[in-house]
């Protein structure tokens, strides 16, 4: 029953076959037996799940609750929520118990969900690998010698070895669907502004995005559903009805168009993933989509691109770390002042990788750069944008791999920022247009899952939802799991 | 040949909204330590801003009365550099894309003549907190009150010329933000913060090199620091030295001023438009709702009040000198329809009393209302002009209407004609002599004369007696006309 | 990029490198430009900046205090606090 996904726990929980309370202290005791050898949790929130899952069932017993009311969750500890642990998967923030809630954590909260805890993540969200967190790395339940990919490297791992139903994740440059592809499950990373970004402490701005983890689409439909919202308090959230994406995970594919990007096949890519991805696309085909060769030709740019813009945007949303209001501050030594403050409290409490993109975001901002970089990069931005308004002029969604090679071995790149950032190289494009992406399950390379990647046009969710479960409905790749989670 | 200055602007202008230029929290000055620095205002992780209407609405008549080009679309953007009251670690300001684009005040010199100042831009930004270096056993207090404060920035071309033309322009744009209302204005709370760039010149000869003397918050610190710059700029370049460009601090109390960073230490501040705000752009109708919501700004009050209320060109002057004084003379006028005394009462008394108490015309103890009260009883005649400072010295202190007072205080004037005239024929009666000798005085000694009887008659009324009735009596009866 | 170049990229930063570890961080930040170079190559003449995904315009709030005093939430969790004043060592302007 561990494996259940969410609509049969929400059935279960409705019929009072199980109580949230049971279903809470099942998932918590699993956690606290499993996640060792994962470590995807940072904390787990067992008293005040116990209480909101108590809760919920009183609700519950009332009869009129919400569709995901008494369903246990984990959130990616990038989300704020209060009077719990928010590390960002930083030393900055080991302390940090923030008296506030995320938005979607509030949206979930008021759904009826229970909070489990708070997964594990790369420091500040930077990373494709989970390997930059303070609090170590994540291991991958299909090979734990292996990466769980990164930045959501926490809630992918938890989700894939049914350490929670589903979870909360962020994507800035493929941190939902690379780490979803990893781990052999299903995450999407909606269009920019559908979901808020208040309480969702800022990695790039422009870029971040929250969206959700699942074991399938039909789940993934069920929490963007309650996830999404317009916030006034988030000025670049969407002020757009939200769909309920459930509804229309049964619309026949007939007569879609699936554009499949020249690009997103050469250079880079293993072979092996590249025909699991065919043989994908070669299935959707067969339930009645068209596919289409497509060009989006400014792809190239799209890594050198987000390598100035997300920086320059981090090295502004992290001055906020400075050990005066709250987070890590230094002991300072006599007769030191505030610059030393600042300078130790940061260089003490950042990682490497937290600091070098710091250094190239503020480098890529200063005097005599700013036109060469940064301008550049975002005329760089608008030409990779214009590629893909252009695709969805002729098709209805794009379809490729998520990321060029299946999880790899914790360490192998940890000395070549460069070549880890060239594994988000078909997932960035999305984030810098600011379009809809999600990764499902879609076979194995060398024993490892693989993802196939669909992007979407702006607000194109619910379409990119009923692909995915019209896929999983005539496929099983989505229901594999792991050796030893039972 | 004479040295030449040269001096700029840069005005900040404290916007008289309720709440913060990117959160919900109180602006209201004097509050306890950070209990209006709310979670935005603190930078908390995760937290976001959304700019507040009013501030737009304010630059935008702020800009109309500048003779500017409206920015339509403007951008924030950040401007990157640590300080502990700068929470976010930027400061999020406009730079490539302000609100408000070139215009112009004229300004009135003392010599009457009238001088252009051009406005380069003026821009919306977020004021900083306070850092308080009152010892807490050697370190200093952060105060994020202020944080978040909407702030326009008026930069000015270097268009002046002088110290008096730097602080008739400032005395304009005070007068102007508080016409509009906003701006409160008090200065001393920094709700008008000036930075002066000064250089001096050959005339004729290329700009010289400059510096900056921040954060002046009166215009006599401003005329005074800018006559000590200039003083030291001459001597630096006439013993052979040059001037360094250089960010000085003036202080009022010693009189001194000092140097605080040279441009070498200055930040590279990194602008870069800010990804959590989206571009603004305001319609025609926005421009128009604020233009019809613009007061009456200070030169047009002064015409109408010249040619409304029959005051003076000086009286006027004065009394629209900021629009809470011509508030309040307008509500006295409004009151008591008498506006030439209103305005001598308000000019000379009430002036002279809010002077001795150091107090703005919004913190008077008189209102509109106690004023209006006190004039309608000099007018009317039931007080002398003696009795009337009696009781504006009463209705300050202690507050209540003129005529309580007066009442309380038997102020009333003895004006009933059949009582001063039983008083006048006792008089009469009584002093014979006196008598005698005025009506045998010529007509031009017996004004002088009259003083004698009005002074007996003041005595029996115990000084009461309306003293143009009184005379009007005495004279009568003693000449028999 | 070169030690002086880095060093100042720190201090603008607030972040410090130590001494010996000046050259992996010049050889870190140069591999990581040799990759940006890449957009050198891009013709984007005409081309107007992208700062936003969504082409939409800000929404602005109404003039409203909407948030209550929180310092004594906010202040139990920061580091150093006095008199409802956050403590920094001295501050010299």
């Amino acid at each position: 029953m561990y494996n259940n996904s969410i609509s049969i726990w929400a059935e279960k929980l409705r019929k009072r076959e199980v109580s949230s309370a049971e279903l809470t202290q099942f998932f918590l005791k699993r956690i606290e037996k499993l996640d060792p050898q994962y470590n995807s949790f940072i904390t787990t929130c067992n008293e005040q799940a116990l209480a909101q899952a108590n809760a919920a069932d009183a609700l519950l017993a009332k009869g009129d609750a919400p569709a995901l009311c008494g369903i246990p969750i984990a959130h990616k500890d990038i989300f704020c929520t209060r009077g719990v642990l928010t590390t960002c998967g930083s030393k900055m923030l080991a302390n940090f118990v923030p008296p506030y809630n995320a938005t979607s954590v509030e949206n979930f909260a008021r759904a009826g969900t229970v909070t489990l805890g708070k997964t594990n993540m790369d420091e500040f969200a930077m990373g494709s690998s989970n390997e930059t967190s303070f609090f170590g790395p994540v291991k991958n339940p299909w090979d734990k010698e292996c990466v769980a990919g990164g930045s959501s490297g926490g809630s992918a791992a938890a989700v894939a070895a049914c350490l929670t139903p589903g979870a909360t994740a962020t994507d800035t440059g493929g941190s939902i669907r690379q780490p979803a592809s990893l781990c052999g499950i299903t995450g999407i990373k909606p269009t920019y502004g559908r979901v808020s970004r208040w309480g969702m402490i800022a990695f790039a701005s422009s870029l971040d995005q929250g969206g959700v983890m699942a074991r399938n689409a039909q789940d993934a439909a069920l929490l963007l559903s309650t996830m999404a919202s317009f916030d006034a308090k988030d000025s670049t959230s969407i002020e757009r009805p939200v769909e309920d994406y459930s509804h229309t995970l049964n619309t026949s594919l007939e007569g879609l168009t699936i554009g499949v990007p020249d690009e997103y096949f050469g250079e880079g890519l293993n072979p092996e993933t590249a025909t699991t991805v065919q043989a994908a696309i070669a299935e959707i085909e067969k339930l009645g989509a068209k596919t289409k060769a497509i060009q989006l030709p400014h792809t190239k740019l799209a890594v050198p691109a987000y390598y100035v813009i997300a920086p320059a945007e981090c090295s502004a949303n992290l001055s906020r770390f400075d050990g005066v209001r709250y987070g890590y501050r230094a002991e300072l030594k006599e007769g030191e002042g505030v610059e030393a403050l600042y300078v130790r409290s940061r260089s003490e409490a950042f990682g490497d990788e937290v600091k070098r993109r710091i250094m190239v975001g503020a480098y890529a901002l200063s005097a005599g750069y700013y036109d060469a970089y940064y301008a550049q990069a975002q005329k760089a931005r608008r030409l990779i944008q214009q590629d893909f308004v252009e695709a969805f002029k002729e098709v209805d969604l794009i379809m490729g791999p998520t990321a060029p090679n299946p999880a790899f071995k914790i360490g192998a790149k940890g000395n070549d920022p460069v070549a880890m950032y060239l594994e988000d190289i078909f997932t960035i494009a999305t984030n810098l247009a600011g379009l809809p992406g999600m990764s499902i399950p879609c076979g194995f390379v060398d024993n490892k899952p693989c993802g196939l990647q669909i992007i979407g046009n702006y607000f194109a969710e619910g379409r990119m939802l009923n692909a995915a479960h019209q896929f999983q409905c005539a496929t099983d790749f989505h229901s594999f799991e792991p050796a030893d989670i039972a | 040949m004479a040295w030449e200055t040269v001096i700029g602007l840069e005005i900040h202008v404290q916007l008289a909204t309720k709440s913060k230029l990117f959160s919900g929290a109180s602006i209201a000055f004097g509050a306890e330590p950070n209990t209006q620095a709310c979670a935005i205002d603190l930078a908390m992780p995760g937290t976001l801003p959304v700019p507040n209407k009013k501030a737009f609405e304010y630059a935008v008549m702020f800009g109309i009365a500048a003779n500017a080009e409206i920015g339509k679309r403007s951008v924030f953007e950040r401007k990157n550099y640590f300080y502990p009251d700068l929470p976010k670690g930027y400061q999020t300001t406009q730079l490539a894309e302000p609100i408000v684009g070139a215009g112009y005040f004229d300004i009135q010199l003392d010599d009457g003549e009238s001088k252009r100042i051009r406005i380069h831009h003026a821009h919306l930004e977020e004021d900083a907190g306070k850092s308080l270096h009152e010892d807490f056993h050697g370190m200093s207090g952060i105060d994020l009150n202020r944080a978040g404060t909407p702030l326009i920035e008026v930069v000015t071309e270097p268009d002046m010329r002088s110290a008096e033309e730097a602080v008739a322009f400032a005395k304009q744009l005070h007068q102007i933000v508080t016409a509009l209302e906003i701006c409160d204005g008090e200065m001393a709370q920094g709700s008008m913060r000036f930075d002066v760039n000064i250089s001096v010149r050959k005339p004729g000869d290329p700009l010289g090199t400059r510096t900056e003397t921040k954060n002046l918050n009166s215009f006599k610190f401003m005329e005074e620091a800018i006559e000590l710059e200039v003083e030291r700029q001459i001597r630096e370049i006439e013993s052979g030295n040059k001037i360094v460009q250089e960010t000085r601090l003036y202080n009022g109390e010693t009189r001194k001023a000092r140097s605080m960073r040279s441009k070498e230490d200055s930040n590279d501040y990194r602008y870069f438009p800010c990804p959590d705000l989206l571009p603004i752009e305001l319609d025609d109708e926005f421009i128009d709702q604020a233009r019809a919501r613009m007061p009456e700004l200070p030169e047009a009050k002064k015409t109408r009040f010249i040619n409304e209320y029959g005051l003076s060109e000086y009286d006027a002057s004065i009394i629209t000198t900021d629009a809470k004084t011509a508030n309040y003379y307008e509500s006295v006028v409004q009151l008591c329809k008498l506006p030439k005394p209103a305005a001598n009462w308000i000019i000379g008394d009430l002036a002279a009393q809010l002077n001795k108490q150091e107090l703005s015309i919004g913190e008077s103890q008189i209102s509109p209302e106690q004023l209006a009260g006190l004039l309608v009883r000099i007018d009317d005649g039931t007080i002398s002009s003696k009795g009337a400072k009696t009781v504006f010295e009463a209705l300050w202190s202690d507050g209540g209407t003129a005529d309580e007072i007066i009442e309380r205080k038997g102020l009333k004037q003895v004006s009933d004609t059949s009582a001063l005239e039983a008083i006048a024929d006792e008089i009469i009666a009584n002093n014979p002599k006196q008598v005698d000798n005025f009506r045998a005085a010529s007509a031009d000694k017996q004004p002088k004369m009259l003083g004698f009887f009005v002074g007996q008659a003041m005595k029996a009324t115990q000084g009461k007696a309306d003293p143009k009735v009184l005379n009007q009596i005495l004279l009568s009866k003693l000449t028999g006309q | 990029m070169d030690r002086a170049e880095i060093e100042n990229i720190a201090k603008l930063a607030k972040l410090h490198i130590e001494d010996d570890q000046i050259d992996e961080a010049i050889a870190g930040m140069s591999n990581i430009l040799e990759l940006v170079e890449q957009l050198s190559s891009a013709d984007t003449k005409n081309v107007i900046p992208m700062a936003h995904p969504l082409d939409a315009l800000q929404r602005l709030r109404a003039d409203e205090i909407s948030e209550n005093n929180v310092r004594d939430e906010f202040q139990a969790i920061a580091p150093e606090t006095e008199n409802g004043l956050f403590l920094v060592p001295k501050v010299i302007d």
